[in-house]
C-alpha cells in the first residue's frame, strides 16, 4: 500500500477506504499548499522524500495510531510539483465515535510532521527558491532522536 | 568498512550529489561516518555537527554502530505536510 503519491489526493477515496457502517465518526485533515510563507508570495512547491523510508515510517505511524485508538486510519502524502490549493497531505481517521477519530487524526498528522523524511522546496514570486527548514539545520539533532520514539537500533 | 551514505534536499545540494561511499575503520558509529563525510566532501563541511540520521531506513542516534554495507541517510529538517 502506498502512502506517497504523485497523483492528486482525493479525500473521498480515503474516507471510503477507512469508513464503513460501523464508523459513526470520521475525522479528516487536509494540508493544502498556501500562497504565502512568512509574508512572501509562494507560487508553487516541490516535495521530495527518502521514499522507501517515508513509506515505512508512514506505515509505522498508522499502525501505532490504530493500536492506540479504536480507529482505522488512511494517510497520503503527495510528492512532486504542487500548485497553490493542491492537497499536500491527507489524514482520515474513522471510529465508532468522534473522540478517538479526532484524537487519532491529530496525532497522525503531528507524527507525519515530526517523523516523515519529506522535504519541501518553495518557489517564491520574486524568483527565489528555498528548502523549507534548511536554516534550522544546526538544531536538527535536537529535534528528533530515535530514543524519543523507542526506535533505537 | 564501507558505508553507503545518502544525501537529500539541501544536503544533496551542498554536496552536488545524492550518494557516496565512505570507508571508515571499524568499529564505527554513525557519528564517525558523519565526521568523515564532513571532512572529505567539499560542501559538506557545512553539515550540522549532529544531523538527523537514519540507518537502513530507521531513525537512529549518532552513537549507533554501523556495519559493512549499511545505508546511512543524512536527513535535513523535515518539511512534510
Amino acid at each position: 500500500m502506498g502512502y506517497l503519491t504523485r497523483e492528486p489526493i482525493d479525500p473521498g477515496l480515503l474516507i471510503a477506504e477507512v469508513g464503513g457502517p460501523e464508523s459513526g465518526g470520521v475525522a479528516s485533515f487536509l494540508g493544502v499548499v498556501r500562497n504565502h510563507q512568512e509574508g512572501r508570495a509562494v507560487l508553487r512547491l516541490e516535495y521530495s522524500a527518502y521514499e522507501p523510508m517515508a513509506e515505512a515510517e508512514a506505515g509505522r505511524i498508522v499502525a501505532e495510531a490504530e493500536a492506540r485508538w479504536p480507529v482505522r486510519v488512511a494517510l497520503r502524502h503527495r510528492l512532486g510539483a504542487l500548485a497553490v490549493g493542491d492537497i499536500a497531505v491527507a489524514v482520515v481517521a474513522a471510529s465508532a465515535h468522534r473522540a478517538p477519530a479526532f484524537e487519532a487524526c491529530r496525532h497522525v498528522m503531528e507524527e507525519v510532521k515530526r517523523r516523515l523524511p519529506v522535504w519541501k522546496k518553495e518557489f517564491f514570486e520574486d524568483g527565489t527558491v528555498t528548502w523549507v527548514g534548511a536554516g534550522e539545520a544546526a538544531a536538527a539533532g535536537a529535534v528528533l532522536s530515535a530514543s524519543d520514539r523507542g526506535a533505537a537500533r | 568498512m564501507r558505508v553507503n551514505v545518502l544525501l537529500f534536499a539541501s544536503y544533496a545540494d551542498l554536496a552536488g550529489r545524492e550518494r557516496l561511499e565512505v570507508t571508515v575503520p571499524g568499529p564505527a558509529t554513525v557519528a564517525d561516518v558523519v565526521r568523515q563525510v564532513r571532512a572529505l566532501v567539499p560542501g559538506l563541511d557545512q553539515l550540522p555537527d549532529r544531523p538527523l540520521a537514519a540507518l537502513n531506513q530507521t531513525h537512529v542516534r549518532l552513537d549507533a554502530p554501523v556495519a559493512e554495507g549499511d545505508e546511512l541517510a543524512l536527513l535535513p529538517p523535515f518539511a512534510g505536510g
